[in-house]
């Protein structure tokens, strides 16, 4: 019985904490007292630019703005700068509060801050919203400056090659030339590989978490799933729900649902839930009798309120699409060939989305092609989502890297005008 | 430096591909790398000392010893470092394989079980030997392939590796003229540069 009541309770605890209600903590955010190890308050920025960009799909953006976040303070000859990639379901938003009455940090505030992993006393620190978001990013809920109705499903296809472009031109517009480290768990990690391909001179590090180099047949079957979801959902309209007042909430609902058992490892989940019931007997109709099926539930409720449909269509597709090997002969150890900088892969044991193996996949290329790399699997129980939690020994590996590249930094910035390399 | 590592940074080549089979804190790899401009990567299982490697900016590489070198393509480094491990891993013979398949020689260190005093121990007291070089009881020992420098030797000849050098030392890492006549019996650790005949 005593059993029971401390899992609901804890289980009331944790919904809590993911509406924002801050049940654990006595002080007000209102107040303005972030922790100690805050960012604090965060204003994001928006950069537009006009000039066109051709996509990898063959279309063009005329004009596009990019919403982002920075925290931490640019050193005097940019050597100190980070670029940190979201991954699908991110944004800007990844340290800190925008407002006041902010009860939830950023997705990465875990790592991002004062003393923290990612040092925002010792890096600058950028987080852009990437296109076809739909925080702030031109994206499909963006309104089409030549036909003044919202992009809709005729925003273009984005692939990760094509964030990484428009990343380029943020780092340009912010009179970076070279990133101290490109950033990214999952699809983040993605784009930190693409950007070694693809800018080989432009980072000095890639830290790669909880990614892969290539989706497999299985995530894309997930992915497809969720998307059908989504399109299958008569309020979808096929993609025109925003002139019709509509939202396919139920889609969206389900496509996140999916999407977090993908996230979270059985045992986790087996951990947080078991085959708790809600009420304590069977009921032996369909409403919610088990505990997972309220949370899971409750997680595409939540999700479908902030997130746009196109943009979880398009996002999933720019995962599949993603494959940095294809243009070189479907050769990733050539493909690898043409970085420059170091790397550090981590991977989590329990995570079954982009497993330990598929790290090993990187790490084997940037083997092959003589990459400097370092490797580590960490123990932890909490699936894929590990790389965005408070593990320690990751948080200790995360901040011993990262010293030596802020260490790095300093150096550039006190010996040379232009910290670019070789 | 500890003295094994002296020797063996001797023989080391200049600018060479050095990969550290169960490199521990990356002590050797940093100091290769300072002292001969090698290109170095370290295997290693223990977090902590992954950590220390990350610290001192070693690359590391989170393998097991046991499963993880089918990773490393035929001949990608010039050479293969083992110290202190060999006698820990469960196949040693196939360890030792590997290490020359995918470098084009090895350095490997490992005690000696022939050493006097582990031969004394069990002929004069009848227990398992416990010395400075095996500081372990035999229910906690991570040592299961013990084996002498005869039985080592034994394997290399069988396995068509060439022993192109090899140094003695104690378990101070000292090496004297008994060591020299009789390495079998006096000396605690050996020092062996590999190569494939």
């Amino acid at each position: 019985m005593t059993g029971n009541i401390s899992k609901s309770t804890y289980y009331i605890l944790m919904i809590f904490s993911e509406l924002g209600l801050a049940v654990t903590s006595k002080t007000s955010k209102q107040s303005q007292s972030w922790p100690a190890d805050s960012v604090g308050l965060v204003t994001p920025k928006t950069a537009h630019f006009d000039q066109p960009i051709t996509l990898q799909c063959g279309r063009t953006l005329l004009h596009y703005q990019l919403v982002y976040e920075t925290y931490g303070t640019l050193n005097a000859n940019a050597s100190n700068a980070l670029l940190i990639c979201h991954a699908l379901s991110g944004n800007q938003h990844a340290a800190g509060y925008n407002s006041a009455d902010d009860r939830k940090p950023g997705w990465w505030d875990a790592i991002i801050g004062p003393g923290k992993a990612i040092d925002t006393h010792r890096f600058f620190v950028v987080c852009p919203n990437n296109i076809g978001g739909c925080h702030g990013s031109t994206g499909p809920n963006s309104i089409d400056l030549e036909t003044s109705h919202p992009y809709g499903p005729d925003f273009p296809m984005i692939t990760v090659q094509d964030w990484v472009k428009t990343q380029q031109r943020l780092g340009e517009h912010l009179g970076i030339t070279q990133w101290a480290a490109v950033i990214g768990g999952s699809l983040g990690g993605m784009q930190a590989l693409q950007w070694s391909i693809d800018f080989p001179e432009q980072l000095r590090h890639a830290i790669v978490i909880a990614s892969a180099p290539k989706l497999s047949s299985q995530n894309i079957a997930f992915n497809e799933i969720a998307r059908q979801a989504i399109m299958s959902d008569p309020d979808f309209h096929n993609g025109h729900y925003y002139s019709k007042g509509s939202y396919p909430k139920r889609g969206v609902s389900l496509a996140r649902m999916l999407g977090h058992v993908t996230y979270l490892s059985d045992s986790a989940m087996g951990e947080k839930f078991g085959r708790e019931l809600r009420n304590g007997n069977f009921n032996f109709d369909f409403d919610i009798e088990f505990q997972i099926e309220s949370y899971l539930r409750y997680q595409g409720q939540v999700f479908s309120q902030n997130f746009d449909a196109n943009t979880y269509l398009l996002m999933t597709k720019a995962l599949d699409y993603f494959d940095p090997a294809e243009p070189y002969g479907n050769d990733l150890v050539k493909a690898f060939s043409r970085a420059l900088c170091k790397f550090l892969v981590i991977s989590f044991t329990t995570d079954w989305r982009f497993s330990p193996q598929r790290s090993e996949e990187i790490v084997k290329a940037l083997l092959e092609c003589k990459k400097s790399v370092s490797y580590a699997e960490i123990d932890a129980p909490q699936g894929h989502d590990s790389f965005l939690l408070k593990v320690p020994r990751y948080i200790r590996l995360f901040t011993a890297y990262m010293k030596n590249i802020a260490h790095e930094a300093d150096q550039l910035n006190r010996t040379a005008p232009s910290p670019m390399r070789q | 430096m500890r003295p094994d590592l002296q020797t063996i940074q001797a023989w080391v080549t200049p600018k060479s591909r050095v990969l550290d089979l169960g490199c521990g804190d990356g002590r050797l790899l940093h100091h290769l790398t300072e002292s001969k401009q090698i290109e170095g990567y370290g295997i290693e299982i223990d977090p902590d000392n992954i950590e220390r490697c990350i610290e001192t900016g070693v690359n590391v590489l989170e393998y097991d010893l046991n499963t993880g070198l089918s990773a490393f393509k035929d001949n990608s480094f010039d050479l293969v470092i083992m110290t202190q491990a060999l006698q820990a891993v469960r196949y040693p013979d196939k360890v030792l394989q590997e290490m020359l398949r995918i470098g084009t020689e090895s350095i490997i260190t490992f005690p000696n079980f022939g050493y006097w005093k582990c031969r004394s121990d069990l002929l004069l007291k009848g227990r398992m030997p416990v010395s400075e070089s095996l500081p372990y009881h035999w229910y906690n020992t991570p040592n299961i392939h013990l084996c002498t420098f005869k039985d080592f030797e034994r394997l290399c000849s069988k396995s068509d590796i060439k022993v192109i050098r090899r140094t003695v030392v104690d378990a101070e890492y000292r090496n004297s003229a008994l060591m020299r006549w009789f390495p079998n019996l006096f000396g605690a650790v050996a020092i062996y540069h590999l190569a494939k005949r």
